[in-house]
């Protein structure tokens, strides 16, 4: 009798990437519900519109490249891009700022690098990156969280805002972030504790909507951790890397350099800990090369936050990381079996 | 006893699939039929091919040697597996991964299965008196080969222990492959029969202690043997052997990683284990040797799982060495509609084959045929059953899976590039093939088939370099030698001619006229081209005439050839100037290398 031989042996059945990006999903669901309640409408619609707007764009990319929709849409990588891209957006932002960022972000840093798995650079802080470069104004619109401004603005309101429907009265919405704040309040020479005492954040107690956000995406992480779609090295490292370097100057000089606990709570921390630097595609594989990876990552975060032009650093950070990837995994190639050891068993024997 | 396990050291990396061990495991091995022909490959083991020890037409009774072992490298004894006659030696299918063939010795089996009477009578139950020396004849005789899967010859390994002093026997009974339970059912059926095996092997290297490492996963064999351990009173080595049971994780079952699980010591990959102190035999092996010293039985047969979805009773055999796999399967109930796919070992590490047209050999440990679903190992209901290959996202699964600590994502990376130093660079030699990362890929990319890939490639780069180097130097030696044989030739023509010349210069001064001397290179061209024109001259006329006259042609001809003489010679001396330069250090070289060329 005769057999065809071409799978040998072994078919795999591993869950394969639409699991794990799924799981992402899961894992950033907590944020999304807690930003949500903080924030409103704008959160959800920036969520929705980028979904759209990144799997047209996938869509239209692969039709271009020939390459099958089926298969490339099912895993589900444009979705969570999107998702990434919308947590980082001020929620009610115009409808074509989504679009243009994520144009940057599937077309020009995925698919001319050629798609998934090819890409040198996390395509959601690509997209931010440009962003925040061309278009400062409209990223820095951030709306005050209603528990601050006191108005819960409906889902009609909301969308109006979005697609510029409505003459919108910013200053009545916005409020400058947790980070804007203590770093112009830094600038001018404001001591750290009386910034924080007069805008009432206590970044230990959770008294503020970004550190209660902050925490959903920290058990988000966990959740992630717990399932093994992603490792404990790169955020564990990246927030160990933050906290250490804000330690450090917050002990040398309490008064100009915020505390490590508001650096770990009051921005995009958590989320790029656990859900940005973590890309495998963009971040460093090996075990040794993770912990340089996100330990410099933590780093840059404060150092671009401390000396700065730009209030958050995430973006920053993972780009200049992704940069350097390729090269940390080649020198951290882990000890093979038998090496670790072996110089030790032949002075034995 | 248990003292003798310290503690069990932890694996890195390792994938746990589901084992599909019961399908075959329900009846207790069968002993197949004898089928009408055997074919018995010479070469089932690694090393040379052995010597071919009978002749077609040859009646041939059961254990009668059929090729011995080559004197030159390692290698093992083959024997006939049944009395009969042999039909034929020619070039015959084996079960490799490449459809390759081999010479196969052919036997018509008469059904008697008679035995060889010359064999030593089964009476040597006191192996304990035995020389050592003796012993490793016996192995060696009876033609043992690793039977986990290597075959590498019992004998050349055990001999090869050397002064090394073994603190530890490690006996292999992890069988992590899934599908495959024939060292399972070897275990629980016949314990008694491999500890006096062991026995034997702990005499012969005097080890300290023997761990016995079984997989958690086969109670029943750990159980066995360790009713035997307590009953078997009578063995030397009895109180230093000990059972292990290790936690089931693929691939423990790999002779490293076992060594690693029971002693902590990881063997690196140019190091052969009894330098550090241990030694590793698989189950079935230590079972061959009791048989061939105790019952003085060669190995001409073996425990074959037949298994699969695609078998309609998967159960185990103990097979006659050569029996064709359609036979067996035969035996099995043949097959369902589900048999798509025919692998050799198991899912794992096995590999396809086109045909069930070849024989059991000594590493044939399973014969697996299933459907092309049922080869996902997991439990889970699995919808599509072509799965698409994606695009690598790097998230290290393999990495994480991989129990030798490799980069499995960065040497695919490489390997697809075909850059293939990179991928040396990432210790690709270091990688035994387990296909762990295969197993977790979520983009379902076939990582270790690239790695086998890389590996053959890097092989074959090698080999051509090699080659190339051998021959530029045989081109080199060989200009050098036209040069070197050129100048002694000019040599003796000017000797020659210098010894003319004075004899004319003698003859000349005689006779009073004085005449220029010889005629270079040069001159003579132009007085071979000027005739060569006289004769395109002389041609044409001919022609012009229209007598076609044979004679002067052929004088054009001849023409010709000196003009080429000529020019040739000038040439040559032109390339001698030049080719001056080289060295005559390698002359010597270059001579013994030309003789051991020849002596080939």
């Amino acid at each position: 009798m005769q057999f065809d031989t071409r799978t040998a042996g072994l078919v795999n059945d591993a869950p394969d990437i639409s699991h794990l990006m799924k799981q992402v999903l899961v894992g950033l669901s907590l944020g999304i519900v807690t930003l949500f309640m903080f924030y409103g409408w704008g959160v959800l619609i920036n969520l929705v519109l980028a979904i759209v707007f990144a799997v047209s764009l996938e869509a239209i990319a692969l039709k271009v490249r020939n390459r099958p929709l089926k298969p490339f849409l099912n895993d589900w990588s444009a979705v969570v891009t999107a998702c990434l891209f919308a947590l980082t957006l001020p929620p009610l932002v115009s409808w074509w700022v989504l679009l243009v960022g994520l144009f940057f972000a599937i077309i020009v840093a995925k698919h001319l690098y050629g798609g998934i798995g090819y890409n040198p650079f996390n395509p959601a802080m690509v997209a931010y990156a440009v962003l925040i470069v061309s278009l400062p104004l409209q990223m820095s619109q951030w709306p005050g969280s209603f528990i601050f401004t006191g108005e819960w603005i409906g889902l009609g309101e909301s969308l109006n805002i979005v697609f510029g429907a409505a003459d919108t009265d910013w200053d009545a919405i916005t409020r400058a972030t947790p980070l804007d704040i203590v770093r112009t309040g830094l600038i001018s020479g404001q001591p750290y504790s009386d910034i924080i005492i007069e805008e009432k954040f206590d970044f230990i107690l959770f008294s503020h909507p970004m550190a209660v956000v902050s925490l959903a995406y920290l058990l988000g992480g966990v959740y992630l951790i717990k399932q093994g779609v992603i490792s404990w090295r790169i955020p564990v490292s990246m927030l160990l890397g933050l906290a250490v370097s804000a330690l450090v100057m917050w002990l040398i000089d309490s008064d100009s350099y915020a505390s490590p606990s508001f650096h770990l709570l009051s921005g995009a921390a958590m989320l790029g800990a656990f859900f940005i630097a973590t890309d495998p595609v963009s971040a460093s594989t090996t075990p040794k090369g993770q912990l340089i990876y996100g330990a410099s990552i933590g780093f840059f975060i404060y150092v671009i936050r401390t000396w700065g032009v730009y209030p958050d650093a995430v973006a920053f950070a993972v780009l200049i990381m992704n940069m350097a990837a390729p090269m940390i995994d080649y020198y951290t190639q882990p000890k093979v079996f038998g090496q670790a050891n072996a110089r030790r068993q032949r002075g034995r024997s | 006893m248990t003292s003798l396990i310290q503690k069990l050291w932890r694996m890195r990396g390792g994938v746990h699939p589901s084992f599909h061990k019961d399908e075959s495991t329900h009846q207790p091995i069968q002993t197949a039929p004898i089928p009408p022909e055997l074919v018995i490959p010479l070469q089932q083991h690694i090393g040379r091919s052995s010597i071919i020890k009978v002749v077609v037409g040859e009646k041939v009774l059961k254990g009668q040697l059929l090729a011995a072992t080559n004197a030159v490298s390692p290698s093992a004894a083959v024997h006939a597996p049944t009395s009969g006659v042999v039909t034929a030696i020619e070039e015959r299918l084996l079960p490799h991964p490449s459809g390759l063939s081999g010479q196969c010795i052919v036997i018509d089996t008469d059904g008697l299965d008679a035995w060889d009477e010359s064999l030593a009578s089964p009476t040597n139950n006191d192996y304990q008196s035995v020389a050592n020396e003796q012993l490793l004849d016996l192995i060696e005789a009876a033609g043992i080969v690793g039977l986990g899967g290597a075959a590498f010859p019992s004998a050349v390994k055990l001999a090869s222990v050397g002064e090394s002093v073994i603190d530890t026997l490690i006996i292999n009974g992890a069988e992590c492959e899934p599908y495959i339970s024939c060292d399972d059912q070897l275990m629980r059926e016949r314990a008694d029969e491999i500890l006096i095996g062991i026995d034997i092997l702990m005499q012969l290297l005097n080890a300290k202690r023997c761990l016995i490492g079984i997989e958690n996963n086969k109670p029943d064999a750990i159980h066995a043997l360790e009713v035997a351990l307590s009953m078997q009173s009578n063995l030397k080595s009895i109180d230093k052997i000990a059972v292990a049971s290790v936690p089931t994780m693929y691939p423990s079952g790999d002779a490293r990683q076992l060594t690693k699980i029971l002693t902590g010591v990881e063997i690196p990959k140019n190091v052969r284990s009894p330098s550090l102190g241990s030694i590793c035999h698989n189950v079935a092996t230590a079972y061959s040797i009791y048989q061939a010293v105790v019952e003085s039985k060669p190995l001409v047969s073996r425990i074959v799982t037949v298994t699969g979805n695609g078998v309609k009773q998967p159960q185990n055999f103990e097979a006659l060495i050569g029996t064709p796999f359609s036979f067996l399967v035969a035996q099995a109930g043949g097959y369902t509609k589900k048999a798509e796919r025919l692998v050799m070992g198991g899912p794992m590490m096995g590999f396809a084959l086109s045909t069930d047209d070849v024989p059991v050999v000594k590493a044939t440990n399973c014969i697996l045929v299933s459907s092309v679903d049922q080869l996902q190992l997991s439990d889970d209901d699995v919808t599509e059953t072509e799965k698409i290959v994606m695009p690598c996202i790097r998230c290290g699964k393999c990495m994480d899976a991989c129990p030798v600590s490799l980069l499995p994502q960065q040497m695919y990376w490489h390997t697809r590039a075909k850059d293939f130093e990179k991928v040396e660079e990432h210790k690709l030699s270091d990688c035994i093939e387990c296909g762990a990362c295969s197993y977790v890929c979520p983009s379902h990319i076939p990582l270790v088939d690239y790695f086998k890939f890389a590996k053959t490639e890097i092989r074959a780069q090698k080999l051509a370099a090699v080659k190339a180097d051998q021959s530029r130097e045989r081109h080199e030696f060989n200009e050098y030698r036209k040069v070197r044989d050129k100048e002694e030739r000019e040599e003796k023509r000017r000797k020659q001619k210098e010894a003319l010349q004075a004899k004319k210069a003698k003859e000349s001064a005689e006779s009073g006229a004085a005449e220029t001397p010889a005629v270079d290179d040069k001159q003579d061209a132009i007085k071979a081209a000027m005739a060569r024109a006289k004769a395109k001259k002389a041609a044409r006329q001919a022609e012009k005439d229209g007598t076609a006259v044979a004679e002067p042609v052929v004088e054009d001809k001849q023409d010709l050839i000196k003009a080429a003489m000529a020019r040739a010679q000038a040439k040559k001396a032109a390339r001698l100037a030049e080719t001056d330069t080289i060295k005559p250090t390698t002359d010597k070289q270059n001579a013994q290398q030309e003789d051991s060329n020849n002596a080939v």
